[in-house]
């Protein structure tokens, strides 16, 4: 009987590999963290745009969403990577700065963020959409400029309906930065299989790593529920 | 169409019909007509200014592998949702320990990354087997040594740990009434089981199983990853002998972008073709 764990192995200390797994976990919840802001903003942005854009720019925000739906991440997190550091990389040696050499952190968080801004945007729009246009309307009466309806009573109003679908996508956030460790991000994916193919306990490593993700989900569960329940306090519960 | 038609189908087809007609003048627009002229115009300036000639030299393998991407999907999406009722009913119905078992499995497999599991499965698993005599020596040997294996098994137990989750809402949701009713009929459980419940959940379910499909392709080419030839895998291989960036990668999303399309529209057709 060959042995599949040796607990020894995930000490904290250099002979162990904890120490690694937990600074490629703590890598992994920046990119998530980070890509989900960033796909907040655009999806912010791009639920603006479908609802009160021109008819140019709600076609080119649907063919931007239908993309980001209908293509694997995998594949769209490979384009946007080459894509955007040969454009920066461009853009920056034409405007004189010479190549710059971007990090793998924030390359890593364009590309999930560009990804989750897909999703995000239509989740903000259904949001939007489900405040009662009164509400909206009003804001407008009392003559406020479009950015402060925005601030002041659109987001909030929106936030109890947007709530279910981004707390969603932050569970899918946190699953995709594995996709990473494909593109050689060094995040928990990637450093368990380091440490598991130099070491040989593969199923122990995993298996750790499955623990790390599992315990980030159950808790961002959690504190998703109480946020939920506490925006949604004076709302009349659906059905 | 004659407007006497006493079909009753007649009056169901035509504002189908109408509604194609719709979105096919909606394409008519003027800025829409523009942004058509600017994809064409860019689909042209690619193929005259990009570098093609790897293509048709690689048109068998591509075909290979959009095989092998296709029946890794039908595959897991068949065996896993054979899986995912169980799973749902137990979650809603089970006793304790099922309950718990199935509730746990779910949350688990959700989770955690896919990727993992793959690798899990793949490296893990394999390695493990592969030091056990007794298994080299078995029949299974001959399948558990390829790569395939642990890739439909990790998709698989994907998608029945997802689609389990949504049997369970499904289960759940059919209204109280309609099982009572078919209780104060005389019916036995058994029979409630096949004649309403079951049905009535599979058919509210049915909306999300497109949307889960299209999920499930996305997800194929993890696979890739553990050196299973699918579509993914050889576009890299092009990449890798070519040192193309893009062109590649832009075929791939092309391509993909078809499989979807006609995805969503053959599962649209066939779930409008479930009856009430």
């Amino acid at each position: 009987m060959t042995t599949v764990f040796d607990f020894s192995l995930l000490a904290y200390s250099p002979p162990g590999w904890g120490k690694v797994l937990l600074v490629g976990f703590l890598r992994s919840i920046e990119l998530a963290a980070g890509g989900y802001l960033l796909g907040i903003l655009i999806g912010i942005a791009g639920a603006s745009g479908k609802l009160y854009g021109n008819k140019v720019v709600r076609d080119l925000l649907e063919i931007y969403t239908m993309v980001i739906r209908a293509v694997p991440e995998l594949v769209l997190m490979l384009l946007f990577y080459y894509v955007g550091t040969d454009l920066l990389s461009r853009a920056s040696s034409a405007m004189g700065f010479g190549g710059v050499n971007i990090d793998g952190l924030t390359a890593g968080i364009l590309v999930i963020g560009l990804v989750q801004g897909g999703y995000a945007t239509e989740v903000f729009r259904g949001a939007i959409l489900a405040i009662p246009r009164g509400q909206i309307e009003a804001a407008h009466a009392f003559g406020m400029p479009p950015g402060k309806v925005l601030r002041r009573v659109t987001l909030p109003a929106m936030t109890p309906h947007a709530l279910p679908g981004m707390a969603n996508l932050w569970m899918i956030a946190t699953k995709d930065t594995a996709l990473l460790a494909v593109i050689d991000f060094s995040e928990l994916t990637l450093v368990t299989r380091q440490a598991a193919g130099a070491t040989q306990y593969y199923i122990m490593f995993f298996l750790a790593a499955g623990v790390l993700y599992l315990a980030l989900t159950l808790v961002s569960n959690f504190a998703l529920r109480r946020f939920e329940r506490h925006a949604r306090r004076g709302l009349v519960p659906a059905r | 169409m004659p407007v006497s038609d006493p079909h009753p189908i007649a009056s169901l087809v035509r504002p189908s019909r109408t509604r194609t007609l719709n979105k096919l003048s909606g394409l008519l627009e003027p800025h829409r007509l523009i942004l058509l002229a600017l994809f064409i115009a860019g689909v042209l300036a690619a193929i005259q200014l990009m570098e093609w000639s790897w293509l048709p030299g690689y048109l068998p393998k591509l075909w290979e592998g959009l095989q092998m991407t296709l029946i890794m999907l039908v595959s897991s999406v068949v065996v896993g949702f054979l899986f995912a009722l169980p799973l749902g009913l137990a979650q809603v119905n089970g006793i304790w320990p099922l309950r718990w078992l199935a509730t746990g499995f779910c949350t688990v497999i959700r989770g955690t990354p896919l990727l993992l599991q793959l690798w899990l499965f793949y490296f893990g698993l394999g390695a493990l087997f592969g030091q056990f005599p007794e298994i080299r020596d078995s029949w299974a040997w001959d399948y558990l040594r390829q790569a395939w294996p642990y890739g439909f098994i990790a998709l698989t137990v994907s998608f029945a740990a997802y689609q389990g989750e949504i049997m369970r809402g499904a289960f759940a949701g059919v209204p109280h009434g309609e099982l009572e009713a078919a209780e104060a009929f005389g019916m036995s459980r058994r029979k409630v089981f096949c004649r309403v419940w079951f049905p009535r959940a599979l058919h509210r379910a049915l909306p999300t199983l497109t949307g889960e499909i299209i999920l499930q392709l996305k997800s194929t080419p993890l696979v890739a990853t553990i050196t299973v030839m699918d579509l993914y895998a050889v576009i890299t291989q092009v990449r890798q002998t070519t040192y193309l960036t893009y062109e590649p990668l832009l075929f791939l999303v092309a391509v993909y972008l078809c499989l979807s399309g006609i995805l969503i529209v053959g599962l649209r057709w066939v779930e409008n073709r479930v009856p009430y």
